[in-house]
């Protein structure tokens, strides 16, 4: 089994201490919550999507590391970005925890590469995956998401 | 027999085998015990040489199949004192003994407007099967609350108990905080205050850590699962006093545990057969008996000696470590430590530690309701067993340090 030491990089950890986008929108026009019913791990997100442009969004809630920097990061990555580019990324951050990633198809990844180490945790996959899941319900417009 | 781990843990293949390419380090008995060898040979026995069915008429190795799980039955009722063999049910485990009792006594005596008092230090075995009782005869919930070092605050007990309260179901021991309750002060007390109360003992994670005397404690119900005391899965007990056990309907209808059956009617037979319809886990039941032979062999005092001995060591241990808190701080408990470290998710630590080749727990125990009295989303929590050493111990120290260090650096 490769050493989960190589997962928690500096960026993860990182970004786990220090959230970026941490906090709640008042006026939102979009939200969702996440849940991973296996370890209890919970996710809200809110955001302002103007003209098809997600022009804010920030996210609560209690997890690990991995959940918690996962998040940031997707925050980072996607603010002021379309939905249609935000609705690939998502695709491509799944196919790169799966070890499917290939950026011809999928695109460049940026920081969220960091996420790469996961496909070797199995057990941890559903919580790097939980924001994602919640961010592409927010966009339907279905309020709740769920890893199991 | 003198007591020595080295010996002990011959028994155990496991203990031995490599991990990750590590040692492996088994600090998780109280998720499941790990079974001696003596067990998985003689449930192997019974498969190869001695499988049939039991209970099934004339032929001489059903009758002998019969007689070797009816043994362990007796076994069975020694360990737990029980007046009789009688006393004793084979269920699937801790859980389907509390459903059984709450699906048969529960639905016979809770009506509306009564109340089910738990407590709430419950692993959810203790407390779903109730809440779907009482949502479904409109009875009510209430708690005994646990105090900041991880006791039951028994200054309340007599406030929590009303003269609508109709059961008492609590556990004997604290899954997460490793608390030992005071059963027989505790039912003294409430049948005191009430004494048609009936009280259910979850003594699951007890039965491997201390002697149990169900008559002494003063029990109406007490159950157990096979796989925390070095035994298979899929074998659990419910102990039940004669008089309860003879006034209760069946709960699962079918072969095994019926007298006669016409189209008309059925009668059924006498407790345990009553509770026990359909095939049981033979080999399983048979394997459940030769675990308490195999802990028998053990001066119980040495065992406790051993595990305090452990627990004290890998407490002050962690302790040290910054921002590492212990949840359940009583004088008064088994090997088992809960903690929580600031800035550190319970998750990303049991991943770290799984890679040092140390096998623990994190998560919520399936105790929400406590981690939510503590105010944790989850915790690590290893457990040691009488086989456990100074190494595993010594392992799990050094392995949390490093990880908590790596998150602070
Ligand atoms: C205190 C307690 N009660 C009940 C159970 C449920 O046991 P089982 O899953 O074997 O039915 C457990 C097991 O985790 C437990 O620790």
């Amino acid at each position: 089994m490769a050493d989960p030491r190589e997962l928690y990089q500096q960026v993860i950890l990182e970004h786990n201490k220090k959230p970026r986008n941490f906090g709640k929108i008042h006026s939102c026009t979009h939200q969702a919550e996440g849940h991973n019913p296996l370890c209890g791990d919970q996710l809200y997100l809110t955001l302002i999507v103007q003209e098809g442009i997600i022009e804010d969004i920030q996210f609560e809630g209690r997890g690990c590391a991995i959940d918690v920097s996962s998040a940031s990061l997707m925050t980072t990555a996607v603010k002021g970005k379309t939905v249609q580019d935000a609705l690939k990324l998502i695709q491509a951050f799944r196919a790169l925890v799966r070890g499917e990633w290939n950026p011809a198809a999928h695109g460049d990844l940026g920081k969220l590469v960091v996420f790469q180490g996961v496909k070797n945790l199995p057990v941890r996959v559903k919580c790097a995956v939980l924001p994602w899941a919640t961010l592409q319900s927010a966009l339907d417009g279905s309020p709740i998401a769920s890893t199991e | 027999m003198t007591y020595s781990v080295s010996d002990i843990r011959k028994d155990f293949p496991l203990l031995d085998r490599p991990f990750h390419e590590k040692p492996l380090y088994y600090l998780d008995s109280a998720v499941s015990g790990q079974m001696p060898s003596s067990v998985s040979e003689r449930m192997r026995q019974y498969e190869m040489y001695e499988h049939t069915n039991v209970h099934r008429g004339v032929s001489t190795l059903s009758q002998q199949a019969t007689d070797h799980f009816e043994k362990a039955r007796d076994t069975v009722a020694r360990f737990l004192k029980a007046s009789s063999s009688k006393e004793i049910i084979w269920t699937r485990g801790t859980t389907e003994a509390i459903n059984l009792v709450a699906q048969t006594w529960g639905r016979q005596n809770i009506q509306a407007g009564d109340t089910i008092c738990l407590t709430e230090m419950e692993h959810h075995a203790n407390i779903v099967p109730w809440q779907m009782l009482s949502q479904s005869v409109g009875a009510h919930l209430a708690v005994i609350p646990v105090s900041d070092r991880g006791e039951l605050r028994l200054d309340e007990l007599s406030k929590v108990l009303s003269p609508k309260t109709k059961v008492l179901a609590l556990t004997h021991v604290s899954n997460v905080l490793g608390t030992i309750n005071p059963i027989k002060k505790i039912i003294t007390e409430a049948k005191k205050q009430i004494p048609s109360l009936m009280v259910l003992v979850d003594g699951a994670q007890a039965v491997a850590h201390l002697p149990v005397d169900v008559q002494d404690l003063g029990a109406d119900f007490y159950t157990f699962s096979g796989h925390k005391l070095s035994g298979p899965t899929g074998i659990g007990v419910l102990y039940g006093r004669k008089a309860l056990l003879d006034a209760m309907p069946p709960w699962h209808g079918g072969g095994n545990m019926i007298l006669s059956v016409t189209w008309d009617r059925t009668t059924y037979i006498e407790a345990p057969g009553k509770f026990e319809a359909g095939t049981p886990p033979i080999a399983a039941a048979i394997g459940l008996g030769e675990a308490i032979e195999y802990l028998s062999k053990f001066n119980p005092q040495d065992v406790h000696a051993h595990e305090q001995h452990l627990l004290r060591r890998a407490s002050e241990g962690l302790k040290k470590i910054p921002g590492l808190r212990i949840l359940g701080e009583s004088s008064d408990k088994v090997s088992v430590i809960s903690f929580v470290v600031d800035g550190v998710h319970p998750h990303d630590l049991g991943t770290l530690l799984d890679h040092e080749g140390i096998v623990i727990r994190a998560g919520h125990h399936c105790a929400q309701p406590l981690m939510d009295r503590f105010q944790v989303p989850a915790t690590t929590r290893a457990s040691i067993a009488y086989y456990n050493n100074e190494s595993d111990v010594d392992a799990l120290i050094q392995a949390t340090q490093k990880s908590v260090e790596m998150f602070h650096g």
